[in-house]
């Protein structure tokens, strides 16, 4: 019996996806493309060498950002703020790195500790109006995002712009050799191919630092208890507010290294092109992978995937949009499959019950 | 219950939030489309792939990847796609073009990818590409690279400047002798140092005539945020007040925010009974706004055009010819690639003052300055 309710929770996420490469199929036929030969082309483009190391370099902080999600997920606490909270960070922890040499572990490890914590001041803040004036931090992050972008834009050109650069565009100062994150490539004699990003090892270890925290400490089990029940928890003796705000910064911190990869990785200082949007895909990686650390692994892996695969489809003429559709339908069906499923095993344990009672 | 309903609400909210954030950049790229002459057989089939794999007997092939804002902006892009696509039909050229996702931080992929397709020339319209360039353009020494404003190190990179100051100071002389109120607006798109030489060289257009004429200056957008070059409803609140505050005429340099900037002269035209004008920008815009939108062509004092479409168009024409060569080539007004329009002849009877200030450019005896003090 477990069995089987096992292997049910399992499909959910496989026929949501074959579910939505369906409707994208379908779309490709109705707009007169050959669906079946359009993935072919993206799967071909997808697994070469070079795509796979951009896959592996975009999932990183696609995976930091589920991860920040997630920890307010597992106590019913919708950060929407991660988007703010890492840009505002990977700016501060840009400037305030490029500003001295040290040797490179230390520089390195000062860049994060200062992005973390910029980015869970950020999120406390979101934290702090909950606890106290009772604004729910759906509304308080999302402004908090349009303020942080404001802040960004403000202080980008007038406080953290790189003195006496005759650059057009303001950004900060670039990171001194020693604030670089040194690539992966010899460790996987990956000669010939573009930097993998060494910020890879972080996003493991905060995959597995998060699998500790939440399943693992009493904090966790706090987190966990007043997601799935909030009377319960409270009667049995957590305070919530207090929680809330740990979980919010917990979260806000996570969000903090988010930016991290492609700045220490890639970019080595923030610039307009800097990568934006990030905070918003890891809701939807977050969701796939059911706030499970190895579930939001695949999740990005998947997200990052199509989204490299995607490019080569301009060139073949079919409109690179579909990505983006595919992602959609992808999201929307698995969570309505969860739903779907955790109904169907509610189900199967009330029967299993009431068998073992009439026995 | 009400717990029940309230999770849906935020279940919602954030739908809506990613969708809006993941379609940031489709509004423009709902225009995207691949043009390709090859005959309708080769679409939907491999053999795409695999002609631009084998160079053998391939006609010249060119790629332009546009910037943000993408097809359809009346403006910049536009300008580039219009150089492009006459090299593709004057020279039998497969042509791609591409642009970037919302924030533009795949320019780099995109040029590899025009690169790997084996294309003969890729063009990055925008001096954004310099990064992708210097990163790209050393790995495909056969393959010509352009960037437009822009120059980049590697040695098979073509650096596409234009003198923007020099034809800014001539629509500055222009508007200073047509001015009756003696007080004329400048509307930038981002500001920011490349926008700051029509800025400059507008200004002192204005100031060689008449030192008295007040300017007043505008801008759409400051960065990161690069939204005023496609911004039309920004560009007509800035105009109205601009012509509010008794401005007769207005100098855009904002791409197709400034469509918004003539919008708002026949609007104000029609209110107040006494005519304003605008001066466009980089196209000749009595022409390509005056064509879909006529009723606005009346109120188009001038352009000052900028011929990119042209060094596009050149760029192709020496990489088919074989005498294609990288680094910076200037153009000014002594090589028209920037010039002052006279088309709808509102300007014709100060013509030969402003030819008589484009010769004292060219001579080199004004040089119109090009940064802000």
């Amino acid at each position: 019996m477990k069995l089987r309710l096992r292997i049910a929770s399992f499909s959910a996420p496989i026929i949501a996806l074959s579910i939505a490469f369906g409707l994208s199929s379908l779309i490709l036929l109705f707009i007169g493309k050959d669906p079946i030969e359009t993935f072919r082309i993206m799967f071909e483009y997808g697994i070469k060498g070079k795509s796979i190391v951009s896959i592996i370099n975009r999932s990183i902080p696609l995976y930091i950002s589920a991860i920040a999600v997630a920890v307010g997920f597992k106590m019913g606490l919708f950060n929407i703020g991660v988007e703010g909270q890492y840009l505002v960070a990977s700016l501060i922890a840009a400037f305030i790195g490029s500003q001295f040499s040290i040797i490179t572990p230390i520089h390195i490890l000062f860049i994060i500790i200062i992005a973390i914590a910029c980015s869970a001041m950020w999120a406390a803040i979101a934290g702090y109006l909950k606890v106290k004036k009772g604004i729910h931090e759906v509304i308080s992050t999302i402004m908090l995002n349009y303020i942080g972008t404001g802040l960004i834009a403000y202080g980008l050109t007038n406080v953290f712009d790189e003195a006496g650069s005759d650059y057009e565009l303001p950004r900060t100062p670039e990171l001194p050799e020693s604030g670089q994150m040194p690539a992966l490539n010899n460790l996987f004699r990956l000669d010939d191919l573009q930097d993998l990003h060494g910020f890879l090892f972080v996003a493991i270890a905060a995959g597995i630092f998060y699998y500790w925290l939440v399943w693992k400490t009493t904090l966790g089990f706090d987190l966990r208890i007043t997601g799935a029940n909030p009377v319960a928890a409270k009667f049995s003796g957590i305070n919530p507010n207090r929680l809330i705000i740990v979980a919010m910064v917990t979260s806000g911190g996570f969000a903090g290294l988010v930016g991290l990869g492609p700045l220490l990785g890639y970019f080595h200082r923030f610039t307009i092109d800097f990568p934006t949007g990030l905070g918003f895909a890891g809701i939807a990686v977050a969701l796939l992978g059911r706030n499970h650390p190895f579930g939001m692994g695949i999740g990005a892996l998947l997200f990052a995937f199509l989204e490299r695969s995607s490019q080569i489809l301009d060139l073949n003429d079919v409109p690179k949009e579909i990505e983006r559709m595919l992602q959609a339908f992808i999201l929307l069906i698995v969570v309505v499959f969860y739903e779907i499923i955790r109904r169907f095993i509610v189900k199967q344990q009330v029967k299993d019950a009431s068998k073992k009672v009439e026995t | 219950m009400t717990r029940m309903k309230s999770k849906w609400l935020i279940l919602f909210i954030v739908f809506g939030l990613i969708l809006t954030a993941c379609g940031g950049g489709s509004d423009d790229a709902a225009e995207e489309e691949v043009v390709t002459e090859e005959t309708a057989e080769e679409l939907d089939s491999p053999a795409t792939t695999a002609a631009a794999a084998e160079p053998v007997a391939d006609p010249p092939s060119i790629c332009l990847v546009l910037d943000i804002g993408g097809l359809g902006d009346l403006s910049f892009n536009d300008l580039a796609y219009s150089g492009y696509q006459k090299a593709i039909e004057d020279f039998g050229m497969v042509g791609t073009f591409l642009e970037p996702d919302g924030g533009g931080e795949n320019r780099g992929e995109l040029l590899e990818l025009c690169a790997e397709a084996g294309n003969d020339l890729i063009i990055g319209n925008g001096f954004l590409f310099d990064g992708a360039m210097n990163e790209v353009a050393p790995n495909y020494p056969d393959i010509n690279f352009a960037i437009t404003d822009g120059v980049a190190e590697p040695s098979n990179v073509r650096g596409m400047l234009f003198k923007h100051a020099e034809g800014s100071y001539l629509a500055g002389i222009a508007a200073a002798l047509k001015t009756k109120t003696n007080n004329v607006g400048f509307i930038g798109g981002v500001d920011f140092p490349l926008i700051h030489e029509f800025e400059q060289g507008f200004l002192a257009g204005v100031a060689e005539i008449n030192p008295d004429i007040v300017v007043q200056i505008g801008y759409a957008s400051v960065p990161p945020d690069f939204s005023g070059f496609n911004d039309p409803v920004k560009g007509k609140e800035i105009a109205l007040a601009q012509y509010e505050a008794g401005a007769d005429i207005i100098y855009h340099a904002a791409g197709g925010t400034g469509t918004g900037m003539f919008e708002a002269a026949k609007e104000v035209s029609e209110a107040t009974g006494s005519k304003v004008w605008g001066i466009g920008v980089d196209f000749d815009q009595y022409y390509q706004v005056g064509t879909p939108l006529p009723d606005l062509q009346e109120y188009i004092l001038s352009s000052m055009v900028k011929a990119a479409d042209v060094s596009i168009y050149n760029a192709a024409k020496a990489t088919v010819e074989g005498t294609f060569s990288g680094g910076a080539s200037v153009d000014d007004l002594s090589t028209g690639g920037v010039y002052l329009s006279f088309s709808g002849g509102y300007i014709d009877d100060i013509k030969d003052t402003i030819e008589e200030y484009q010769a004292k450019i060219i001579s080199g005896e004004i040089v119109p300055p090009s940064v802000r003090p």
